[in-house]
């Protein structure tokens, strides 16, 4: 009596929804407060035995929890109790509910199903309607499994509002327990001859999931989709099915020459935007071999285009962007309305024109585009230039810069990125600039330029985002000194005072490549004095030819800069900048005595000499591109597990060190070295034989013959002939002959494109890692799609069935049902028996077919195209 | 965060927010966790609530797209899949809002408010497992409106006197 008592008073002075809302919105607790509070309340009214009060405490608590975040799976148990009350209103509560606080793991799942069943089965419509939402939630396999009966017969129900909510259901019945593929298929495929527009697109959306999921196992289905796409007149069913055909056609092409033309026919017939859209992607994006579906397809995405509103105009560049590949001709057509795409207001519309432009560039329009995109570059918002200059550098690096002729101009065009005041590209400019200079000889002078000019930029040290691109200046004035036209001054850059704002990882690159600007100093100086010594002066100066000699003189003074610029260093924190530091400290030491005391260098014994050659040997070794696969070229070798457990190792090698392990350890250092020396010098492969022996490279060369097999095989191929012999820009000219039909529009063309050293494979491409994600799905969906593919099976050997007697005269009669299906009557007739028939054989054939026809491939009936 | 599965086909979920970022309806047809929820709608509204007017209406948002469309004060969200069509769910928000807009009267923010749980169900007359269920405004009409008979008639047994007292004396 007390208890019933409270309940009443809970009953009678309890916060509806409504007053809960109210109240929130009065409420002066703040909201936290507030809402706790209201917890409160709810836990305490949600225990009470009556169900009225319990459902109204947990219809409170899904409002708090859809709106405020509250956790509700606290309450799953209360749920289930209110959805077994019998009232209509109190199961809505605890419906809704469930839908939106359950999922896999609520272990309160397992009570429901009764409930589930027995509101399935209620002649209140509305209740079933509750039941069949909850189950397209939350459905798991168990569920799908024990309600499959009752959704098999909802699937014939009388009552349209049941029926187009059973099959919403029937998707994910499916996708938790294939089995019932089995069961409801056949109705499932009925439906698709409905004359009601509601339960043709319910089913129509199922079929469109299912093709989406598994294309092939709804091909069987083409003749009765056709159908639907011919006579539909609803944009909602059209869209659709289009959809499913965009599926099927690309497992299978010749479905696309039947489909094309009444897919025209609505783009041609209809207003809704969105179908012509669909009709639109639909062509483009399966149907891309139908020249004139294609044709009709891009006049859409034309008006499009001009259109005023933004969503269309969208659309349409994105519909563009599917053609590109393909079809570049629609996007050059409309190249105007893409550059003008450019300056829109939208950032969304601006990106899609921007990838559509990129899809544009070639070899011969790179030039304009990329200096159309600086343009906006410097006009646009920070986030929007650094996507054109992405874009830019992306594209013109495809395939090995594949579309750049001029070098020249593409390497100023890294330098004037990175003076674009947003550029905070500097990591890909970086890359790039190391990267031709290893890949293009020819551009290599352009490159030392470029990057004097860049290093001796005052604005660019005090940017953080420029950095990486000055240390690939650096670095690129330090390789290839030899084209520098005043290394004095390059090392005065490299070693100005303002480059304490770098961090010291650069600050060390620079400091080696000073080191290298040294020793090629140096080096020529001793090789001027010596060719002066032992030729004719009129030699020596052919000899020197483009480069400054230098005197004495010249040479003390940049010893001098150096040491200057250097000891303050030495004392630094960064152990990297000081190790930099003193090696070139050091070598100045050695060097600086001989130096000083002798005017007259020419003999070759003295330690400067012989330091000097020895350090240019070091340098001297060309760097390559290493491949982005280069890693896994390495083969691990034998007794190396790499996957094993070391955990159990320990037991054995605790007690002793036995000489196998050992062995193995050794081998593993060795390849860590030659792994080391693959990523940090770059490829250091084999100077060779051809060329003169030289100490460190005679080092090397020796390195390569014991570990040949860690080199990359692209010299591998080939170990007499140096590697890195590149191949005169000339000799290549033969085997290109000039296009006699491409009139030379600009004076870069006349330019011979250079040589861009390029590995055999996998150099830029990587097998993208989706593919391996697809795979993985394809597996998840295998049962379903293998289930449908087995109903579909035994539904047409039951067809089959049915023609035999008369096979031929049926397959002409099958033949025509696709075209002339206005007139059909008779057939339709026909049909019926053939379901009947059908169903018949269906069920002595399932259980022989069942097993077979599983891995089985349903082939598509030719008489269907 | 790439780890969400998207199970449900068609729309993923369906988001109301204001213009102040106030959320007023969300439902879920694909599974997300609370705490995920709470960060799509953070995320999401962030992104939303400050592009300007006449900008489109599609937001691609990580692999997915979200299209939206602003009514008065509420801004409509729901996200689809990026083959999916923009222009068939800009209908089908157009459609939700005119089937509101019948139901409460031409409809408000409060309307909404203080009518939250009406507002899904007829959502849930309207889209079944993310996909288009009902495209007669007429039908979703007449079904709500049945359905809210059948809870009035209910509730007046409920709290007639006699029923309490029966209640009372059990």
């Amino acid at each position: 009596m007390s208890s019933s008592s409270t309940s009443i008073m809970d009953n009678l002075f309890q916060r509806s929804l409504e007053d809960l809302i109210k109240g929130f919105r009065l409420q002066l607790l703040g909201e936290s407060n507030f809402i706790s509070r209201a917890l409160e309340e709810i836990r305490r009214e949600i225990k009470v035995t009556d169900l009225s009060t319990k459902s109204t405490a947990l219809h409170k608590l899904s409002y708090l929890a859809a709106l405020h975040g509250v956790d509700m799976s606290w309450a799953a148990f209360h749920a289930v109790e209110v959805v077994s009350s019998p009232r209509f209103q109190h199961k809505r509560i605890g419906y809704q509910a469930i839908t939106q606080s359950f999922h896999e793991q609520t272990s309160v799942l397992l009570l429901i199903t009764n409930q589930v069943r027995k509101d399935l089965n209620s002649a209140n419509e509305y209740e079933v309607s509750l039941a069949l939402e909850c189950l397209s939630r939350i459905g798991t396999h168990d569920l799908a499994r024990d309600l499959t009966p009752e959704v098999f017969t909802l699937l014939g129900s009388s009552k349209a509002f049941v029926k187009k909510k059973a099959i919403g259901v029937v998707l994910r019945v499916f996708e938790k327990y294939p089995d019932a593929v089995k069961v409801c298929f056949k109705r499932l495929v009925e439906n698709l001859e409905s004359s009601d527009p509601q339960i043709l697109s319910a089913v129509v959306g199922v079929f469109c999931e299912l093709a989406t999921r598994d294309p092939g196992s709804c091909l069987p289905l083409a003749p009765e989709l056709y159908k639907v796409l011919v006579d539909s007149r609803n944009n909602w069913v059209l869209i659709k099915v289009l959809k499913i055909f965009a599926k099927l056609a690309s497992v299978e092409p010749r479905l696309g020459k039947k489909v094309a033309e009444p897919i025209c026919e609505h783009m041609r017939r209809t207003v809704a935007k969105s179908l012509v859209f669909e009709c639109i992607r639909t062509v483009v994006s399966s149907l891309s071999d139908h020249e004139a579906a294609v044709k009709l397809a891009v006049a859409k995405i034309r008006e499009f285009l001009v259109e005023d509103d933004p969503n269309l105009k969208y659309l349409g560049l994105n519909a563009l962007s599917i053609v590109a590949p393909k079809h570049l001709w629609a996007v050059l057509e409309n190249k105007e309305a893409v550059v003008k795409a450019l300056s829109d207001e939208d950032p969304n519309v601006k990106l899609e024109a921007l990838h559509l432009l990129m899809a544009m560039v070639n070899e011969d329009n790179v030039l304009d585009i990329s200096r159309i995109l600086m343009n906006y570059a410097l006009k646009s918002d920070p986030l929007f230039c650094n996507e054109i200059i992405f874009s830019v550098l992306s594209a013109c690096s495809r395939n090995a810069y594949e579309i750049i002729v001029d070098f020249d101009w593409y390497v100023s065009l890294l330098g004037e990125m990175a003076r674009i005041p947003h550029c905070q590209r500097g990591e890909e400019i970086e890359h790039q600039l190391i990267d031709i200079g290893m890949r293009v000889r020819d551009a290599r002078p352009q490159l030392v330029r470029v990057s004097w000019a860049l290093l001796i930029d005052p604005a660019l040290l005090g940017n953080l985002f420029l950095h990486p691109i000055l240390s690939a200046a650096a670095w690129v004035s330090g390789e290839y000194v030899e084209f520098c036209k005043n290394p004095y001054e390059t090392v005065e850059a490299l070693l100005q005072p303002r480059t304490g704002l770098l961090p010291p990882s650069i600050r060390a690159v620079y400091i080696h490549s000073a080191f290298k600007v040294l020793v090629f100093c140096l080096r020529s100086y001793f090789s001027a004095e010596e060719s002066t010594l032992s030729f004719s002066a009129q030699e020596f100066s052919s000899a020197s030819s483009s480069m400054n000699a230098f005197t004495y003189e010249s040479i003390l003074n940049l010893v001098n800069v150096i040491e200057l610029g250097l000891v303050p260093l030495s004392g630094t924190h960064d152990v990297e900048v000081q190790e930099r530091t003193k090696n070139v400290l050091g070598f100045i030491v050695m060097i600086k005595q001989d130096l000083s005391e002798k005017l007259n260098l020419q003999d070759s014994e003295t330690e400067v000499f012989r330091v000097t050659a020895f350090m240019e040997d070091v340098f001297s070794e060309e760097l390559g591109p290493v491949s982005a696969t280069a890693q896994e070229k390495v083969c691990v070798p034998g007794g190396l597990e790499l996957k094993e457990n070391l955990g159990d190792l320990e037991e054995i090698c605790g007690e002793f060190l036995k000489p196998v392990e050992s062995d193995s350890v050794s081998y593993t250092d060795k390849i860590s070295f030659s792994v080391s020396k693959l990523r940090i010098r770059g490829q250091q492969e084999a100077s060779s034989s051809t060329s003169p022996p030289h100490e460190a490279s005679s080092l090397l060369a020796e390195h390569r013959k014991r570990h040949g097999m860690y080199y990359l095989p692209s010299q591998k191929d080939d170990p007499e002939s140096n590697g890195n012999d590149y191949p005169l820009a000339n000799e290549l000219a033969n085997e290109i002959s000039p296009d006699p039909f491409n009139p030379k529009k600009n004076p870069n063309k006349s330019k011979q494109r250079p040589v861009v050293v390029k590995l055999e494979e996998g150099d830029e491409s990587r097998n993208p890692p989706q593919a391996k994600s697809n795979i993985e799905t394809v597996n998840d969906d295998e049962s379903l799609s293998r289930a449908i593919q087995s109903a579909l099976l035994v539904k047409n050997k039951g067809k089959e069935k049915d023609t035999n007697p008369n096979s031929e005269q049926q397959k002409q009669e099958e033949s025509s049902r696709i075209e002339d299906h206005q007139n059909s009557e008779k057939k339709k007739k026909k049909k019926k028996k053939k379901k009947n028939g059908e169903s018949s054989s269906k069920h002595k054939s399932r259980g022989r077919n069942e097993v077979a026809s599983a891995s089985e491939q349903v082939i598509i009936p030719d008489y269907l195209l | 965060m790439t780890c969400l599965i998207m199970l449900a086909s068609g729309i993923h979920f369906v988001l109301l927010v204001s213009r102040q970022g106030k959320v007023r309806l969300t439902k879920w047809y694909s599974p997300y966790a609370q705490k995920e929820r709470s960060k799509v709608i953070r995320e999401l509204s962030g992104v939303i609530l400050n592009r300007g007017p006449k900008l489109c209406n599609f937001v691609e948002w990580r692999g997915y797209k979200v299209v939206y469309k602003r009514y008065a004060s509420l801004y409509f969200c729901m996200c689809i899949d990026q083959e999916d069509n923009e222009l068939e769910v800009l209908e089908i928000i157009h459609h939700y809002v005119e089937i509101l807009d019948r139901y409460f009267g031409s409809v408000c923010e409060l309307d909404l408010i203080f009518n939250f749980h009406k507002a899904y169900y007829i959502l849930d007359e309207l889209l079944i497992a993310g996909e288009l269920q009902e495209s007669s405004k007429k039908t979703v009409a007449r079904i709500i409106s049945a359905q809210d008979q059948l809870v009035e008639v209910a509730k007046e047994e409920a709290s007639s006197i006699s029923n309490i007292i029966a209640q009372a004396t059990k």
